[in-house]
């Protein structure tokens, strides 16, 4: 009995594999034809392997999306460091200086975050023109902040939650306030939430399309508005498209890659699971 | 009187997070609601009372029914499309396989990818042209001689919706995955034990015992991915642009707002996806959190 099931274990990999094969389908279109030179290139022979390594695609994609590749740059870091820091703090309250009412504010707060931004969207534009924010990154900077607000603290409360109440109330025994056990006590272990929520946010910045396509002006779009532009023009060839498809991956990419464990740890508190 | 000093604290501490949500979210939730209750339709807001005229005027709108309709086709798709695939991939990856860590990265890196990078590269892979102008899939249907595959993806008449389905289902089917392996790993290794014990084969395994426990995953997946597709908008502009057959309401929003100014019509869209979401959400959110307050 054990005998035959180990024999046929290998047949679990085929299903395994043909899978693998669909996931990799769109990065081989997008490599390979990234590589082609300009003469190369043709729909007929989309499947082919390029014969040598060439960057002609790629230099054009950078040509036409380096200033949005920048934008994006620019928006996300601030969009994620400052919505941490605001997760930070909130998941430490909320996790061991609950007070009245904070078991009707969290999931109040937990709400924003599955809202369809269609039902805010008109407010928003509106008021990012009343503060003069409309049309420039810091506005956009400010939306990714604010809606990042809910995911970022869960992912602090549920982590903070992890950690003994005695450790808080030893620190008080020594004259810790509030402030000073999140200081000395709570920050120097917050290291690996920090790395989920960064790259978490990061990454839903990077990605976004709706909040960047209705508040910024043409030249402060990020990459994936002037991406989406120039797989609608009719001028850009389909190859550079491939090409700049990739670069507009690649920084997510990398850091799924190299981060990868945190950034499924990222995803499950996505799922409201600590 | 140290303690009291340390409420006010903390209160104070998150204070410019909950006045942020108020704000954008609660707030203006509500001034969505008073704008989808007016008359505005033009650049300069027009708060008339006009009660709900804009949304009686959107459900008799045959281009909301369309919309109603692509977002049913596409919601059952692609859903159903992920918890298959998903649990089927986790259930594989479960039989403790040599590359399990490589397998399950590669299956979740779409993840990791925007929907506009994913609609840029499909929408040539789902390339409809036919004879010599062949490309794509079709392409590599015809060159592999499984010409019964070939298709006219999502400009098939009618039911071109359900093929949008296919590029969201490849960027979460890996998330489903993730999900339903990390429900696996949390059953505990005795139950089945008990359960060869008695003699059970390993369907009877999963049929009788480790499916029913994986039942609240597939809560948690269906609530997740179905409110991802009710919002489903930068994917299908990647694909295809926008275009009747395959309007969904958020398209709709985006055009009758920012390019028709009817904001009136707009916001009514946006309150309509909003409380078809918290349907969804609402009680998700009460059952998870008083579980949680449980354990």
């Amino acid at each position: 009995m054990k005998a035959r099931s180990r024999s046929n274990k290998w047949l679990i990999y085929i299903p395994l594999i043909l899978a693998a094969f669909f996931y990799l389908i769109p990065m081989y279109v997008m490599l390979v034809t990234g590589f082609k030179g300009f003469e190369e290139v043709s729909l007929k022979t989309m499947w082919d392997l390029p014969k040598g390594i060439r960057f002609d695609n790629f230099v054009a994609a950078y040509k036409a999306l380096a200033p949005y590749l920048w934008n994006s740059f620019n928006m996300v870091f601030p969009a994620a460091i400052i919505s941490s820091i605001l997760g930070s703090l909130n998941g430490y309250v909320l996790a061991k200086w609950k007070f009245k009412g904070s078991e009707i504010i969290f999931p109040a707060i937990l709400f924003g975050m599955f809202i369809p931004y269609q039902s805010i969207l008109i407010p928003l534009v509106e008021f990012m023109r009343d503060i003069n924010l409309y049309g420039g990154l810091p506005g956009l900077v400010l939306a990714h902040v604010i809606y990042g607000i809910p995911i970022t603290t869960l992912t602090f409360r549920n982590y903070y939650a992890t950690i003994p109440k005695e450790l808080i109330e030893a620190s008080r025994i020594d004259g810790c306030g509030i402030l000073s056990s999140y200081w000395h006590i709570l920050l120097p272990i917050s290291a690996p939430a920090f790395v989920v929520v960064i790259i978490w946010q990061f990454t839903s910045a990077w990605n976004d399309f709706l909040f960047a396509v209705v508040l910024t002006s043409p030249s402060n779009w990020p990459v994936t508005v002037a991406l989406n532009n120039l797989a609608g023009s009719q001028i850009i060839a389909w190859n550079v498209q491939m090409a700049g498809s990739f670069m507009a991956a690649l920084p997510t990419l990398l850091v799924y890659i190299f981060l990868g464990r945190y950034f499924l740890r990222g995803l499950m508190a996505g799922a409201l699971k600590g | 009187m140290r303690i009291k000093r340390e409420t006010l604290l903390s209160v104070a501490l998150v204070t410019p997070s909950i006045i942020a949500i108020a704000i954008f979210v609660y707030g203006f939730i509500g001034w969505t609601t008073r704008v989808s209750l007016s008359k505005w339709k033009g650049l300069l807001p027009d708060y008339t009372w006009v009660g709900l005229e804009n949304f009686k005027g959107l459900f008799q709108d045959p281009r909301f029914h369309i919309d109603i309709r692509n977002t049913l086709i596409f919601t059952v798709i692609f859903v159903i499309g992920s918890l298959i695939i998903g649990l089927g991939l986790a259930i594989l990856l479960d039989q403790k396989i040599k590359g399990e860590g490589f397998f399950r990265s590669l299956y979740l890196f779409p993840m990791a990818i925007s929907f506009i990078v994913t609609g840029v590269v499909w929408r040539w892979l789902m390339n409809p042209a036919t004879g010599s102008r062949m490309s794509g899939l079709n392409l590599l249907f015809d060159s592999l001689g499984l010409d019964f595959l070939i298709s006219r993806w999502h400009t098939t008449p009618y039911w071109g919706i359900a093929f949008i389905a296919l590029p969201a289902i490849w960027q979460m089917s890996g998330y489903t995955m993730a999900l339903y392996l990390g429900g696996l790993r949390g059953i505990p290794v005795e139950l089945r034990e008990a359960a060869q014990v008695d003699g059970a084969n390993e369907v009877q395994i999963y049929r009788n015992i480790i499916l029913p426990l994986l039942r609240p995953i597939t809560l948690s997946a269906m609530i997740i991915l179905g409110h991802i597709s009710l919002k489903v908008f930068d994917l299908i502009v990647a694909v295809a642009g926008k275009q009747l057959p395959l309007d969904v309401p958020a398209i709709y929003m985006w055009q009758v707002t920012f390019d028709g100014y009817f904001f009136g019509r707009g916001a009514a869209i946006g309150i309509l996806l909003l409380l078809s979401v918290a349907v969804l959400i609402i009680p998700y959110l009460i059952y998870t959190l008083r579980t949680e307050a449980e354990v």
